[in-house]
């Protein structure tokens, strides 16, 4: 009983709030694309204008996320892979779909820790963070570090829609399963897309005028 | 007429051995001659006949479990070039040599490759796989079964509790409690029976225990390897859609 429920609530908020919130950081980033860096530098100020946004913080995001990640750690730890014996498309996806866990998971610690953490020890306001993001990607090892750990983590978002999906019984035929496999597909191709290019504008030398700030900042840590 | 002639052809065969439950495994080469036809269990019994390995020694007859030698039993399942299956499907003219013999060991292994599948068993009570009509009067005959779900229901009642599933499932292994797919598919079967489905909800409060549904992570790999062709993974969905509902019938107390 006890892992029925707490299985349910690790797919539920995988989805929602966490997927959620990963789509709208997607398009968060995007305005990067679309409106440079004072686009990007609004949206963020929009972002944290939202009423209550601590709580919509904790409770839309870090207590999630710890659940989430905490609880998908031990199902990656239960899971013995045989790949080997069952080479397979589906086993494939199971399979990444644990090891992008992982690779999520820690990438998403990295990263809170070098933006979202740096805000609330003061280091770094929110009007800096595109300047901060620009130092980060212009350095070819972090850059590499970012690409997987966004790769991963759209992946580890499709597929784990697509099994939300059968897990809650939505998709239950081979038929709906394949055609929910094309459509969660789809939208990882899209979603890696659209993160990395906002990746790849964050490198515009527009971002660094507050790159002086964030460098004295580098130095610090 | 010359081929037939020609010096007879050899199988070999490698067979991971285990003398007791707790023992460690080992393997052993057997070159078998060839006949046309021959399958697993065939090539077993000539080791019995004549347990000879391929050094020359003389050594055990291997074990093995078999019954029907028709694949509807389940008993002779044994992991054949890293493949769960039938050893009596098992023809060696489809196989390729050496021919590697394995115990399915996700399941206690008793001896060689007799393996202990009481754990799909004790599922199968758990999950309450039957239909209770036993009382102390003639309740009269049930309700009748559309034939066109028959259809479908006949096609899960194939299983025959073999272990393929369990065996080729990552989630099924030490570290979790999972019961399997088999079970989960019994489920469905008898909750769509007409009067099965009378205790359908007892059913689901089952698999809704530990080691129940939740034990599946999607990797599909049973209804790839279930020699029956049932469609195992549309019964575990349609298990998560029946306990999902019951989930918040019980939530909300309807
Ligand atoms: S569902 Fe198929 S593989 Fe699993 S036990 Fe039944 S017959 Fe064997
Ligand atoms: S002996 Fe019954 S399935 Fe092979």
């Amino acid at each position: 009983m006890r892992g029925f429920y707490s299985r349910k609530i690790h797919s539920l908020l995988g989805v929602i709030p966490l997927g959620a919130f990963f789509l709208e950081h997607m398009l968060t980033n995007f305005a990067a694309v679309e409106g440079g860096a004072s686009g990007f530098t609004d949206s963020v100020l929009f972002l944290n204008s939202l009423p209550l946004v601590f709580f919509l913080e904790l409770f839309g995001i870090w207590l999630p996320l710890l659940y989430h990640g905490v609880y998908g750690l031990y199902i990656a730890y239960q899971s013995k892979p045989n790949l080997n014996r069952f080479n397979l498309e589906r086993n494939w996806r199971y399979t990444l779909q644990r090891i992008t866990g992982v690779v999520t998971f820690i990438f998403i610690v990295w990263h809170v820790f070098e933006t979202r953490f740096q805000v609330t020890l003061g280091n770094v306001e929110h009007e800096e963070l595109g300047g901060l993001m620009h130092n980060i990607v212009t350095q070819p090892l972090l850059l590499s570090f970012y690409v997987i750990g966004i790769v991963a983590a759209s992946f580890h978002f499709a597929n784990g829609l697509w099994s939300f999906l059968i897990s809650w019984g939505i998709t239950v035929g081979p038929r709906s399963q394949r055609v929910s496999s094309v459509i969660c597909l789809g939208l990882f191709v899209v979603v890696t897309f659209m993160f990395l290019l906002s990746l790849v504008t964050f490198r515009d030398s527009e971002f660094q005028n507050t790159v002086a700030l964030a460098q004295s900042l580098k130095n610090l840590i | 007429m010359a081929e037939t002639a020609a010096a007879p052809k050899n199988v070999k065969f490698i067979i991971t051995r285990q003398d007791e439950p707790q023992s460690s495994s080992y393997t052993e080469e057997f070159d078998l001659p060839y006949r046309p036809g021959m399958n697993v269990i065939s090539a077993l019994m000539e080791i019995q006949r004549n347990p000879v390995n391929a050094k020359g020694d003389n050594t055990v007859p291997v074990c093995w479990d078999s019954n029907c030698l028709e694949e509807v039993c389940g008993a002779c399942s044994m992991v054949i070039n890293g493949k769960p299956r039938q050893a009596c499907a098992a023809l060696i003219d489809n196989l390729e040599q050496p021919v590697r013999i394995e115990p399915m060991k996700t399941f206690p292994v008793v001896r060689d490759l007799v393996i202990d599948r009481t754990r799909m068993f004790n599922a199968l009570k758990r999950v309450k796989a039957w239909i209770p009509i036993d009382g102390t009067y003639d309740l009269g005959p049930g309700p009748r079964m559309p034939e066109k779900k028959r259809q479908w229901a006949y096609e899960l009642s194939k299983c025959m509790t073999c272990g393929v599933c369990l065996e080729a499932c990552p989630n099924v292994n030490e570290k979790t409690n999972f019961i399997g797919p088999a079970a989960l598919s019994q489920v469905r079967l008898f909750n769509a029976h007409p009067t099965g489905e009378m205790n359908a909800d007892d059913r689901l409060d089952a698999v809704m225990e530990d080691g129940g549904i939740d034990g599946c992570g999607n990797s599909q790999n049973c209804v790839a390897a279930c020699p029956k062709g049932i469609p195992l993974t549309t019964s575990i969905a349609e298990i998560n859609k029946q306990s999902t509902k019951h989930m918040f019938k019980r939530w909300l107390g309807v």
